[in-house]
């Protein structure tokens, strides 16, 4: 394997968590909830992964475990914003906070466990073919399934009917309800998928990318994924591009770390955070001040009744 | 009361004592109504008299407090809207339930029921469209539509399902003279295929060119139900209001001299992703006169009223000439300091802070005055200030010097404009000065325009309400697509005219003329 070819692997496994969030996110988001507390639903989905692989020595019971704490966070912030319809940015902060905090709580006894390698899917004969090969047809499960849910969100958003529904309370809740759609039971089911997607990166997090817990190891990969969001202007094919240009830039900094270019490591280890900023700032220009955000965005929903 | 339809089986459907209550306010109070099958039947009444309540209730929206709904002489109970329905009702709301980014196509799909696929409702929409003359194009964003093409999406969603009753509520506030035509039309058709009808609206001359019935309400009650071709407008007027409503004097105008406002060629990009760009704008005021931009909503006003206020800035100073100082390219505060005054359209969140009191809603305009000279905010001096206006135009307050967001919108809007009159300012700028306003506080309002007139100042009046501009203005201009027609006294202008200048009509047939 070359330098290169391992190169563009890393990418794809730095790049895997922050699709899958983002996702999660997208989905939330369009049915017009903020959720800032992705960095939180991620580190609760990691430890509590990772603390369920080592128990019961199953990566998949690791992986339910995770996207079930994603959900069940996602659950709380869901009672406080849509029972009590209180502020979806303090409420989402507040859930960062906990879940940073409650993840370090639980994933303190598995300090220093590690688990193994989970298995790849190789497709043989496709697989060696020079450069590519490994690329394409030897990633794991969850690489195949990230890219299989980018499919289906575009699919559901676009070409369903529920979907529709989805985009129209995220879009103008008050009319969405005027037409009597059903926007709370709508938006919990969204924030309930966006749950379980930061649940299951913050697996993917723990079970495959380090493959041990450490508190504090999603580093602000959730608020990565929150603004892939916005820079993919709520599309779901744009942040898969923008999911890779990201882990991409994570990955190349860390061999610019190791190559030694004589740039202090920290200005490296901010280039990724710099380059979300940049494309933000280059996309808010170019498309002017409000772009294409769901119309109703982080705006409570009280129907006069 | 009798609907003087042939009384062939039980009427469409019977309101028996509904009520609504919210906290302290009976916003509905044991009304009744009676709908015949193929019956247009007004609903009239001024703003806040209960209209819009009423029918969210019909509609499954709201829930009624107490009462009963007898459809087809069974009682039923609407829960939503999706069983309103079910029974067959449809509704056009006043602000529509549209989704902006969604296309035509999709608007219409949301609302159905689960066997519409987008395909299906393109093909019926077609069929829909050439029955009723509906033009519609599919897979249009709605934000790129008028206001006239999205009430014809609300249209053709309710008649897709087949309604036996439409509700419409206030359909013609947002349309032209000539749409207003076309729709009359429609619903006309629509009666005749037996589909009933409740128009409700402010307009007299509509209701009576439409309606043999008619429901008037008045501070949540219905007050009489009368055939109102048979009854004079002043009736009517009299009916909805309670009291005789007084016209608005015009007071002597002190000559017309001095030149306050002078705009030469302003043209701006849009502010927002759907805003509408100005383009070659001119318009002069001068010291007692007023002059009327009219205009269908979403043309270029909230555009033109933020160039002139200077919330947003032109690039050429020349543009925005104010008392022969040029100030295209300067702030709010440095036009107000040469003696001009802005009244924006938004009474809550732009004019007024909500949450904050009215003593401190002074100072969102008077930074130049005593309230806050120095930079410290004089806190006497804004109660002070608070009082006055109050006092000066009226306002009835819950309670002394309350939050902004406590008074009706009537009221605050009297503060909003006493507030800039209050400083006797030589230029007042005001967007939709009586929009969704009573018609008493609408009369004091328009008063007051007129008589700061009177004193010598200047005032534009940028409004969507043509009788409103028609009573008060001296002049006028119509404004469409961001374009301003020329300016003309007001006698010389006709309905029709209007009509085809906000059309953007008349711009392309005078064109063909200079040529």
């Amino acid at each position: 394997m070359t330098t290169f070819e391992a190169i563009l692997l890393t990418i794809v496994t730095a790049s895997t968590p922050l699709l899958i969030a983002a996702m999660g996110e997208l989905v939330t988001e369009r049915s017009g909830v903020l959720n800032l507390g992705v960095e939180g639903m991620m580190a609760m989905g990691a430890a509590c992964s990772f603390a369920a692989a080592v128990t019961f020595d199953s990566t998949l019971l690791g992986v339910a475990a995770g996207i079930l704490a994603g959900a069940l966070m996602s659950a709380l912030f869901a009672l406080v914003v849509l029972g009590f319809a209180a502020n979806q940015v303090g409420s989402g902060l507040a859930l960062t906070i906990l879940g940073l905090g409650l993840a370090g709580l639980i994933g303190a006894p598995f300090v220093g466990s590690r688990r193994d390698p989970i298995a790849v899917v190789d497709v043989p004969g496709l697989s060696d073919m020079p450069l590519i090969g490994r690329l394409f047809f030897e990633q794991d499960l969850f690489v195949y399934g990230s890219i299989a849910l980018t499919v289906l969100v575009a699919f559901y958003l676009t070409r369903t009917r529920s979907g529709l529904m989805l985009r129209s309370v995220g879009e103008n809740h008050t009319s969405a309800h005027g037409l009597g759609l059903p926007v709370w039971r709508i938006r919990f089911l969204a924030i309930l998928f966006g749950g379980a997607c930061s649940g299951l990166a913050g697996a993917y997090l723990a079970l495959v990318y380090t493959r041990f817990w450490s508190p504090g190891m999603t580093a602000g990969r959730g608020w990565i994924a929150l603004a892939l969001v916005v820079f993919a202007a709520w599309r779901p094919g744009w942040a898969l591009v923008g999911a890779y240009i990201f882990g991409a830039a994570t990955v190349l900094q860390l061999h610019a770390q190791a190559a030694q270019f004589g740039v202090p490591s920290q200005v490296l280890s901010a280039v990724p955070y710099l380059a979300t900023i940049l494309a933000l700032l280059a996309l808010s220009i170019r498309r002017g001040r409000a772009i294409g955000a769901p119309g109703s965005l982080g705006m409570p929903f009280v129907p006069d009744r | 009361m009798k609907p003087d339809v042939s009384s062939s089986g039980p009427p469409l459907v019977e309101l028996k004592g509904i009520s609504k209550r919210y906290g302290e306010l009976l916003a509905n109070d044991g009304i009744d109504l009676t709908i015949a099958p193929g019956e247009i039947h007004a609903l009239l009444g001024e703003n806040g008299a209960g209209k819009s309540t009423l029918v969210k209730i019909l509609y499954g929206v709201i829930e009624p407090t107490a009462g009963e709904i007898l459809w087809e002489g069974r009682p039923v109970s609407i829960a939503s809207p999706v069983e309103a329905r079910a029974l067959g009702i449809g509704m056009v709301f006043q602000h529509f339930s549209l989704f902006d980014e969604l296309t035509v196509a999709e608007n219409i799909a949301v609302a159905l029921s689960d066997e519409w696929t987008l395909s299906t409702v393109r093909s019926r929409l077609g069929e829909i469209s050439h029955a009723y003359g509906l033009a519609l194009e599919p897979d249009r964003a709605v934000w790129t539509l008028s206001a006239g093409e999205r009430q014809r999406i609300e249209i053709v969603r309710c008649l897709l399902q087949n309604p036996r009753l439409l509700i419409l509520d206030e359909p013609t506030s947002v349309l032209t003279p000539q749409e207003a035509e076309h729709l009359f039309i429609t619903l006309n058709k629509l009666s005749a295929d037996g589909c009933s009808i409740l128009y409700i609206s402010h307009k007299l001359e509509e209701v009576r060119r439409l309606c043999r019935n008619a429901t008037i309400l008045r501070g949540g009650r219905v007050v009489a139900t009368i055939d109102p071709r048979e009854s004079s407008a002043r009736e009517i007027a009299a009916l909805m209001v309670g009291n005789e409503v007084g016209e608005v004097r015009t007071s002597a105008r002190q000559g017309t001299k001095g030149e306050m406002l002078r705009v030469e060629h302003l043209s701006m990009a849009p502010g927002s992703l759907h805003g509408q760009a100005l383009a070659d704008i001119n318009l002069v005021a001068r010291a007692g006169e007023i002059v009327g931009i009219a205009g269908v909503a979403g043309n270029g006003q909230t555009e033109l009223f933020a160039a002139l206020s200077g919330e947003r800035l032109s690039d050429q100073a020349g543009a925005v000439i104010i008392s022969g100082k040029a100030c295209g390219s300067a702030g709010v505060d440095d036009r107000r300091r040469l003696g001009a005054a802005f009244v924006p359209e938004e009474r809550l969140g732009h004019a007024a802070a909500p949450t904050h009191r009215l003593s401190e809603n002074t100072l969102i305009s008077h930074a130049t005055t005593e309230v806050s000279r120095t930079g410290f905010i004089v806190l006497s001096a804004a109660k002070r200030l608070a009082r006055s206006i109050v006092k000066t135009f009226d306002v009835r307050t819950p309670e002394t010097d309350p939050q902004a967001r406590k008074l009706s919108g009537g009221n605050l809007q009297k503060f909003v404009i006493g507030r800039e009159i209050i400083r006797k300012p030589k230029l007042l700028i005001v967007d939709q000065p009586t929009w969704g306003v009573d018609a008493g506080a609408a009369r004091l309002i328009r008063q007051a325009l007129v008589d700061l007139a009177g004193e010598g100042s200047a005032v534009v009046v940028i409004s969507q309400d043509l009788d409103e501009l028609f009573e008060v203005a001296d002049r006028m201009a119509v404004i469409h697509h961001g374009r301003l027609s020329s300016l003309k006294p007001i006698n010389e202008w006709t309905k029709e005219a209007i009509g085809l200048e906000m059309l953007g009509v008349a711009q392309t047939q005078g064109t063909v003329h200079a040529l």
